[in-house]
């Protein structure tokens, strides 16, 4: 089948950008989106031209990489896909495609479709995580973990941080990122002495990022490719309204604003 | 250059206690010293992230490297299918000298027995360590850890996270990482690739990296270096590694005189989706977990073109049950591909390009219904749908076998420290617990017990032990080293030919997986050596390569890597071909049983064979490190 893309081209982060035409001959209904940039992007090669740029790795729709709007829907049309795993079999020929970078204060633009996302790792920076020291763990199965709230966590874990819930909120809110990881966590017992303290910090974390707030649009549950749970973002406004409640000194006496300025902005 | 000395520095005495005695026996950093250490870690996967998480922690100042954009996005995310322990939950006879005893069995007596041990060993720890950082592992309803038989191992001892283990083990250490990040004794440098080693009066002192965002050359100043970049499975262009996996920093390392061991020995995995077109950018993996209920077959007579449901039972083969009654469909992956390769020389290979094999799914559908099938592989049937276009549930799914994993890599001795004092070598970039086979779920074992486990210690032991002069940047062997890498990326942008380095890299990758994949033979390989010499060349005065060196430019990215891969290929083969035997992934056509099995040959080749750079275009030059077995006794490996 013939496509016509209209992709956006930016040299970089400070160029201006533009939208170019791009017309794909050939394009076989059993090649992945990606593939088929991958063809277009030998031929601008040979005609001495830069490839578009666009970030991807596992081609698998796990390791988060890839990401981009394909006709103002993060990762393209299908639910619960990553746009490595989007096939050319979705579309007819004759299709015309406008394909976009993710677009959010807090994601600032590399190049063409490449966005920076390291605000996601800083927000889990904050506190995304257990402590523990390695070697320091007890046995495995001295903790029990009921089923059902093991999957749950499970669910909630999935998370690949690929930032689409981001780009398809109005608000560019990172909430269900951030809901996500304090769902996960904070669902294992594993995970209770340091729950107030993960809610407050991620939280405060990524409202310095410039991420926007959440009004409980739900854009970014109908894009995420693991189809994540708005619940998450429930769970994350509980946990941190009471944690905020209690307004329990934090054992480093740090307030946790303070902290995630000081962690930096891009 | 000082001479390369291959010391394996194996503890003595009985194995049981040789790591806890070795570890007694190291040297120990004082606990208020440590942050005076600068550790550079390239690599965040399981072994990497691991690695800086845990050096961090004891109070090293470390400086964490990846070329991904986040750490969280190494290629270990992508595994599936489990990672193996010897907690014997299950009760079913498993323990450590199990786990022990099968991992060197499965590599067919090419890895050394004391590592073996001791990954046993850990894996008990590595579990509990998981668990602790709240990684979501499979649970029974009464809350205990759940376990699966995988890979053909007889106990069910693999951990597993839906079909994500990898990712949740990965998030484990990523998250581990991060909190070092925030106490600050972590520096995580994304978007950053090392592109050169720099070793001073012989010590592995600093790396030279390219910031892929501005293109900026950089050198950063460390104590040790610690690589844990990965696999080198993307020589041959379509595997089932991530497309940014790469060699580049264990094959520049080897290049400043890391010695490279058993480079041939590649792991094929039976289960892959076929290639299906020219255009074909990566192969995808179907978990191994899918042998446990699929049946594997062809038809019996050669070319026969009927849809798979029109094929009565009686003119299938199926071909694993017939050859090997006890294990059947779940002989270790080496066998499962070769049989796969066989029938499908014979012309019985089904779909549109020959080249697979049915994986059936009717009977357990049948046995134990639909929905049970859906919880058991429901994900992976949907993935192979997207990609496909067919229903498993309806159709057989088609498969065959892809490079998956590179079980050879840069030769560690038990501190897992190269030939070059001070570089240490961490998960699948080393060669060291999987002989000439890898079990499956045993790879994010090893990377998490190189990161976890091992090196916090052995890397002590180093520091403790020699005496650095302090460096700077300013120091003549940075100044060298980082003029080479600017002239590299000058000379590959200068270049302005007429070929991409894509079409290069598959050509290259063709020539590999023809002559040095699934089976080889003398004559194969003497070929490809000179084709990819030919084509080596070729790519030095024809590449085109587009844009800047200063922005972000996956085309010179790509460039520097297919040119390390042109000169790794031609060692794969030149170790291939040096190696007289068949073993494990290795299977050379002239050394066979009169079933097809494969021959080894412990009187000649029961050695790791350790490579030395010498320039490239002279001969590399080999060092042999015997391989003794005290433990398991070698055994032709049998599956019937
Ligand atoms: C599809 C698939 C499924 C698998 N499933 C399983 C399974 O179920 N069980 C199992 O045990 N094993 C499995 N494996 C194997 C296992 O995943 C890998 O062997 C393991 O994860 C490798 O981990 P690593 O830390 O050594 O390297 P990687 O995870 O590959 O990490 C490499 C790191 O190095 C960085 N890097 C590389 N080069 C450079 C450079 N030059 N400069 C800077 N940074 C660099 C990368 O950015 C990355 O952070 C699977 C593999 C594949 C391909
Ligand atoms: S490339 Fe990894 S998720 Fe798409």
């Amino acid at each position: 089948m013939k496509l016509t893309l209209h992709i956006w081209r930016q040299r970089s982060p400070t160029a201006k950008g533009q939208m170019v035409r791009y017309d794909v001959p050939d394009v076989s209904p059993d090649m992945s989106f990606l593939e088929m940039l991958d063809v277009v992007n030998e031929g601008l090669i040979l005609k001495g031209e830069e490839p578009i740029a666009f970030e991807h790795d596992c081609r698998e729709g796990i390791c988060g990489s890839c990401g981009f709007m394909i006709n103002g829907v993060a990762h393209g049309p299908s639910r619960g896909t990553a746009v490595c795993q989007l096939h050319m079999r979705q579309y007819k020929d004759g299709d015309v495609l406008f394909v976009e970078p993710f677009r959010a204060r807090a994601f600032p633009l590399l190049k063409d479709l490449a966005v920076d996302r390291r605000a996601l790792d800083r927000i889990i920076t904050a506190g995304g995580y257990i402590s523990v020291r390695t070697g320091s763990a007890p046995e495995g199965n001295v903790i029990p973990v009921p089923k059902e709230k093991a999957e749950l966590a499970m669910d909630a874990a999935a998370c690949i941080g690929c930032g689409a819930c981001v780009a398809a909120c109005p608000n560019a809110s990172a909430a269900l990122f951030t809901g996500a990881k304090i769902t996960h966590l904070g669902l294992l017992p594993q995970g209770q002495a340091e729950r107030d303290q993960r809610a407050k910090k991620m939280v405060a974390q990524a409202n310095v990022e410039v991420f926007g707030n959440c009004t409980n649009i739900g854009e970014c549950e109908a894009v995420c490719p693991k189809e994540i749970k708005i619940e998450v973002i429930a769970r994350m406004n509980r946990d941190y309204l009471k944690a905020a409640w209690k307004n329990r000194e934090s054992y480093r006496d740090d307030d946790p604003v303070e902290l995630a300025l000081s962690r930096g902005k891009p | 250059m000082a001479p390369l000395k291959i010391e394996s520095k194996l503890p003595s005495g009985p194995i049981e206690q040789a790591w806890e005695k070795a570890q007694f026996e190291m040297k120990l950093v004082n606990p208020a010293n440590k942050r005076k250490y600068n550790i550079l870690v390239v690599g965040s996967g399981l072994a990497g992230g691991s690695a800086a998480a845990s050096l961090g922690e004891l109070g090293y100042n470390v400086k964490c490297f990846c070329f991904h954009g986040s750490p969280r996005r190494a290629h270990s995310i992508a595994a599936q299918g489990g990672i193996n322990a010897a907690k014997n939950y299950q009760n079913d006879g498993d323990s450590i000298f199990r786990l022990f005893y099968d991992t060197v069995k499965g590599g067919d007596f090419r890895a050394r027995e004391a590592n073996v041990y001791r990954l046993a060993q850990n894996s008990v720890r590595i579990i509990d360590q998981c668990v602790a950082q709240g990684v979501p592992f499979a649970r029974e309803y009464g809350g205990a850890l759940a376990n699966r038989s995988f890979g053909g191992a007889q106990v069910s001892r693999t951990f597993y996270a839906r079909g994500q283990t990898g990712q949740q083990l990965l998030l484990g250490a990523y998250q581990a990482l991060e909190r070092q990040v925030d106490e600050g004794t972590v520096q995580m440098l994304p978007y950053t690739e090392m592109l050169d080693l720099v070793v001073v009066d012989g010590h592995a002192r600093g790396i030279v990296t390219r910031d892929l965002l501005t293109g900026e050359i950089k050198c950063h100043v460390g104590d040790a270096v610690v690589l844990a970049s990965g696999g080198y499975g993307n020589v041959y262009y379509l595997s089932t590694n991530a497309k940014g996996s790469n060699a580049t920093a264990i094959w520049r390392a080897h290049k400043r005189g890391a010695a490279f061991a058993n480079p041939c020995f590649t792991q094929i995995h039976p289960t892959c989706i076929p290639v299906s077109g020219e255009y074909q950018s990566k192969l995808t993996l179907m978990s191994e977990s899918l042998r446990n209920d699929g049946r594997i077959w062809v038809p019996k007579k050669p070319h026969d073109k009927r849809p798979p449901d029109q094929i009565p039972e009686e003119d299938r083969d199926y071909f694993l049950e017939r050859r090997y009654p006890s294990f059947g469909n779940l002989v270790p992956r080496d066998v499962a591909s070769r049989n796969i390769k066989m029938v499908c020389d014979e012309g019985r290979g089904v779909g549109p390009s020959g080249l697979g094999v049915y994986l059936d799914f009717a009977d357990a559908i049948r046995r134990l219904g639909r929905a049970t099938i859906a919880e058991r592989y429901g994900n992976l049937f949907e993935m192979y749908e997207r990609i496909t276009g067919e229903n498993p549930y309806e159709v057989p799914m088609r498969i065959y076998p892809a490079i998956h994993y590179t079980m050879g890599g840069l030769w560690v001795d038990y501190e897992l420290m190269s030939t070059i004092p001070g570089l240490f070598v961490l998960g699948e970039a080393n060669f060291s617990d999987h002989g000439a086979n890898r079990l499956g779920a045993s790879a994010l074992m090893q990377g998490l017990s190189d990161g976890y486990f091992i090196i916090p210690y052995t890397i002590g032991n180093y520091l403790a032990s020699n005496k650095l002069e302090k460096v700077g940047v300013s120091h003549p062997a940075f100044r060298s080293v980082e003029a080479e890498v600017v002239a590299m990326t000058k000379k590959l942008l200068s270049i302005n030919g007429t070929r991409t380095t894509t079409s290069f890299h598959k050509e290259l990758g063709k020539i590999v997986w023809d002559k040095c994949g699934m089976s080889r033979n003398a004559g194969g390989l003497e070929d490809a050596l000179g084709r990819i010499r030919g084509l080596r060349e070729e790519f030095w005065k024809n590449v085109k390569v587009v844009g800047d060196s200063n922005d972000l430019n996956a085309s010179i990215e790509a460039a520097g890597r297919v040119a390390d891969y042109f000169e790794l290929a031609e060692l794969m083969c030149i170790d291939a071909l040096d190696r007289n035997e068949s073993c494990g992934g290795h299977f050379r056509e002239e050394y066979q049983t009169s079933d097809n099995e494969a021959l080894r040959n412990d009187e000649l080749y029961s050695y790791v064979a350790a490579w030395e750079f010498t320039g490239v275009k002279s001969p590399p030059k080999l060092h042999k490190e015997p391989l003794e077995f005290h433990y398991v006794h070698p055994s032709q490996r049998s599956y019937k």
